[in-house]
Parts: C-alpha cells; structure tokens; sequence
C-alpha cells in the first residue's frame, strides 16, 4: 500500500535495525532450514516474505532484496525498474515521470537512506542487473544460505 | 583542427596512447578542445537520404551527432540504422541506446555491431517510460538501467567477455558515455549519481538541457569537490527555446526539464521569440563556456536544427576550428565553403 510504503521509508532506521537482527536470526536458523529442506521451505516462506514486505514496501518479490541499500524503498516500484539511483525525468515537486501522483521512489530512497547508520553512501553502490530467474523467490532463505557460506 | 590521419569512411583511425576509442570525438576532447555535438532527429521514413539530409545541417559545426533511440518513447527510424548511415560516410556519431526497448542479449549485440560499423561512441540511457510517447500500449523492457548498461558496456570493451562470461575475439573500442540532470530532484545527490556513473564506466557526459547557470555551477562544484573534474569531459546540453508559450508548454509537458521564470519572461517580452531564444542560447553557451569543468555543449535544437550553424558560428566557441564532415578537406582545397552531398564522397582515396 501507496500511504505504508512511505512510512517504512520514514521509519527506515527501525525497520532496518529490526531487518539487521532478524537477518542474524534466520542465519542462525541455518541447520534448521538445511534439515527441513530449503527447497520445501521456499513456497511458505516466500508466501510469508510477500505478505510481510508486500505490506510494508509494496515488494515485488525480485527475489534480491536490496532495500538496506537504498533507504527500505524498494526500487522495483520504479516503472523503469531501476535499481541504481533516479532516471533524469523527476518532476520539479519530486514526483515521478510515468505516475505524476507517485513520488519518486529514489527521491524516497535518498531521504530513508540519510535516516540509516551509513548514510547515503549505501546508494553509491553499483547495482548489477536483476536476475530474472530469481524472481518470486525469497530473499530471506538465499541470504540464510549465503550467509552460512553455501550458495545463494 | 585537423589530424594528420583524417578519417577515410570504412577505415578506423588508430587508437591514440590513452585513448580508449579510435574516433575523432574522443580525440577532440582529449585534445582540449571545447567540443560541440548536437542530435540528428532521425526520421520517420526509410529513405537514407532523409539521414544525410539533416547530418548536412550540421557540416563543419559539430564534433559528433548523436543518433536517438526512441527518444520521448516514440518510433523512428532505429539508432542503429542511422548510425550504419553516417558511418558509412565518415560521420562520428554517438550511438544512443536506450534500455526501454531492449533486453541484455540485444543491446550487447548492438554494441558489438555497432563498433564493428565504425561507431566510436555509445551514450547509455535509461530512456523515458512508454507512456511518454506514440505507442503507450507497448510492453517497457527496462532489462537493464543505464549504469548497467554502462557496466555492460565497459565489461565487453575491457573484459573482451559478455555478461555470461563468453570470451569475444575483438572487444568494441568504444568511449562511454552517459546523461545526467543536474536540474531534476534529488539535486543534491545528482553529482553522487554522476559519481556512480564514472564507477560504472561513464567516460563523457551530456546533460539535460540548461537554462540555470547559477544551478550548474553548483553542481559542477559538487563534481569537483568528488574529485571527478579532470577525469570526465562534461558537455552541457543547450539548446533555443522558440517562444515563451513553447517554453511555457515544454515545462509543464517535459518531466525533468527546468527552466526559470525569468527565461519565459524574457522570450515573452521579446518582439521575435525566435530571435531572442537563440541570443538567449548564444548567451548561455558563452557564460557556460567559463565555468570550470564544463568541455563542451551538447546542442540540441530539436525542429530547428538550421539554428545549430547560426548559433555556434555567432557563440564563437570553436574559436575558428572546423570539425571534420565529408568533404571537407576537398572544400577547402577549392576554397569553397561547404562540402556538397557526402554520398558522393564516400569513395575517397586516402591520400
């Protein structure tokens, strides 16, 4: 939803400190998912990712979050799908180009990333482009396997 | 100026110590020269002739024309095409590619393809969203943004590799290039956005057109104080505004484009809007001219392209060099002022 999407991007600092201790928790979890199976995981836990970040950012599911790298707005919002800062079309009132009533997704992610530890030097980070074939999938599991040294 | 080895249509020129491309382009700004490239609207039409025909305007007033892909989201004849055009005969066109339209495995064709025809210089674009233009119903392909396109760019030219890994034979020496919009919110982090461009491989930049001196001093402070100033050449889009009610019009109808009251004010007081937008774009190009770090304009007179002469003859800011165009060499050996139909050039010896 349009009026939570921009109250997420307020409440940035939380939401990410929130994210930071729930990302160590599903790492944690690793010998748990890896018993389950993380291929029988994958359906209900992304169903729950997308409710969850559904709600909160209007998450398109990519299946390669990147939301504490640009201020908990997420890009895929963006009609043009970009990923690494805004196109040169924002209008004077920093609004988008394709939808007038919309703000900018990255005019959004420049004010939530100021809010964040590092500041907006997260968004200096060169993006590479989506991978299509993770799309639906969740980002949680890739980044609890990752994150135990297995591959993404 | 002119090179020693001047440029015969088909063969590329060498690649000069530090230069990453062999074109005429990358030489004139590496030379120091304030460089002038303007845009050839391609046409809607498939006679080559209407090519060549709107490439002549520009004769001996520009460094490089840039070839728009799609430009404003409505069809025309292809970035592409037009570029295998003005190549064929000499020309040294900026290939615009635009992500709006194409996916990864077409746009690396057509860097490969693009640099095998002579294309020295590719400008990477996001491109506006489908709904701008004449065909609102079509499906937006936004595979890659423009850094990653930039990326990809500079993957095949320095990594001689595709994006899969797959190894080329012979990498496209291309100089990169990108835009940028020193006028469109976020402002302040737009010189952090030219940054990552640079890191992503943007070699030269053009803007959106400007029409706020004061606003792009700003920002190029910003640029200098990144460190980024003598690293990058930065051309500044320029271009004449028709009337105060076109002004007026292109303000409220082009996302991104910023142009203060006081211009409209001007045009509008102005017995000749015309007149007065190009005096105004002469002015412009002059006080840009100064401000540090900014190498060249990029003129865009879109409609109006027989202004580009007037208004880069009466700025004076090539200080009395002629960019190289068909026949030029010839032209001068006759003493005579322009260079005729490239067409019939395109077969000239080397001599």
């Amino acid at each position: 939803m349009y009026a939570v999407r921009l109250w997420s991007v307020r409440h940035a600092r939380g939401l990410n400190a929130f994210y930071r201790g729930f990302e160590r928790v599903l790492a944690a979890l690793h010998p748990v998912w890896k018993l389950i199976g993380y291929q029988r995981l994958e359906r209900p836990v992304a169903a729950v990712e997308q409710g969850v970040k559904g709600f909160l950012f209007d998450c398109k599911m990519c299946g390669q979050c990147i939301l504490s790298s640009t201020g908990m707005s997420c890009p895929m919002n963006c009609p043009k799908n970009l990923r690494n800062g805004p196109c040169g079309g924002v209008r004077d009132n920093g609004h988008c180009e394709v939808y007038p009533a919309m703000k900018c997704v990255w005019v959004q992610a420049v004010a939530g990333s100021a809010r964040l530890p590092g500041g907006p030097e997260a968004l200096s980070k060169v993006q590479a482009a989506v991978d299509l074939r993770l799309k639906g999938k969740s980002s949680w599991l890739r980044v609890a396997r990752e994150r135990a040294g297995e591959p993404g | 100026m002119n090179f020693e080895d001047e440029p015969v249509p088909g063969y590329p020129l060498p690649i000069l110590p530090g230069h990453t491309s062999p074109g005429r382009f990358e030489r004139v700004l590496r030379a120091g020269q304030f460089a002038v490239t303007s845009e050839l609207a391609p046409p809607d039409s498939a006679d080559p002739e209407d090519v060549y025909r709107r490439a002549r305007v520009f004769h001996g007033y520009v460094d490089a024309i840039n070839a728009t892909d799609g430009s404003g989201a409505n069809c025309h004849m292809s970035s592409m095409a037009v570029c295998a055009l003005l190549t064929r005969v000499g020309y040294a066109p900026i290939m615009q590619i635009s992500c709006r339209d194409k996916n990864r495995i077409a746009i690396q064709g057509d860097i490969l393809g693009g640099a095998a025809m002579g294309v020295c210089n590719v400008l990477c674009l996001t491109g506006d969203g489908v709904g701008a233009g004449d065909h609102p119903q079509a499906r937006p392909v936004f595979d890659l943004d423009s850094l990653s396109l930039l990326e990809t760019a500079r993957t095949l030219r320095d990594e001689h590799r595709f994006l899969s890994g797959r190894k080329l034979t012979y990498s496209p020496r291309v100089l990169l290039g990108a835009a940028e919009n020193p006028f469109a919110p976020p402002v302040l982090w737009r010189a952090q956005r030219l940054a990552k461009k640079v890191a992503a491989g943007a070699q030269f930049f053009q803007t959106q057109y400007c029409y706020d001196v004061p606003m792009l001093r700003t920002f190029m402070r910003q640029v200098e104080d990144l460190g980024l100033l003598e690293k990058i050449f930065i051309l500044v889009g320029v271009g004449p505004l028709r009337s105060a009610k076109v002004a007026e019009w292109m303000r409220t109808h082009v996302p991104g484009l910023h142009i203060p009251d006081a211009v409209i004010k001007r045009l509008a007081g102005a017995s000749d809007g015309a007149r007065e937008g190009r005096n105004l774009c002469i002015e412009l190009i002059q006080e840009l001219r100064e401000v540090p770090g900014v190498r060249g304009i990029h003129l865009m007179a879109y409609r109006q392209e027989e202004s580009v002469a007037e208004i880069v003859d009466r700025s004076g800011v090539l200080g009395g060099r002629r960019p190289w165009y068909p026949g030029r060499d010839r032209a001068a050996s006759e003493g005579t002022p322009s260079g005729g139909d490239p067409t019939t050039h395109s077969n000239r010896k080397v001599s």
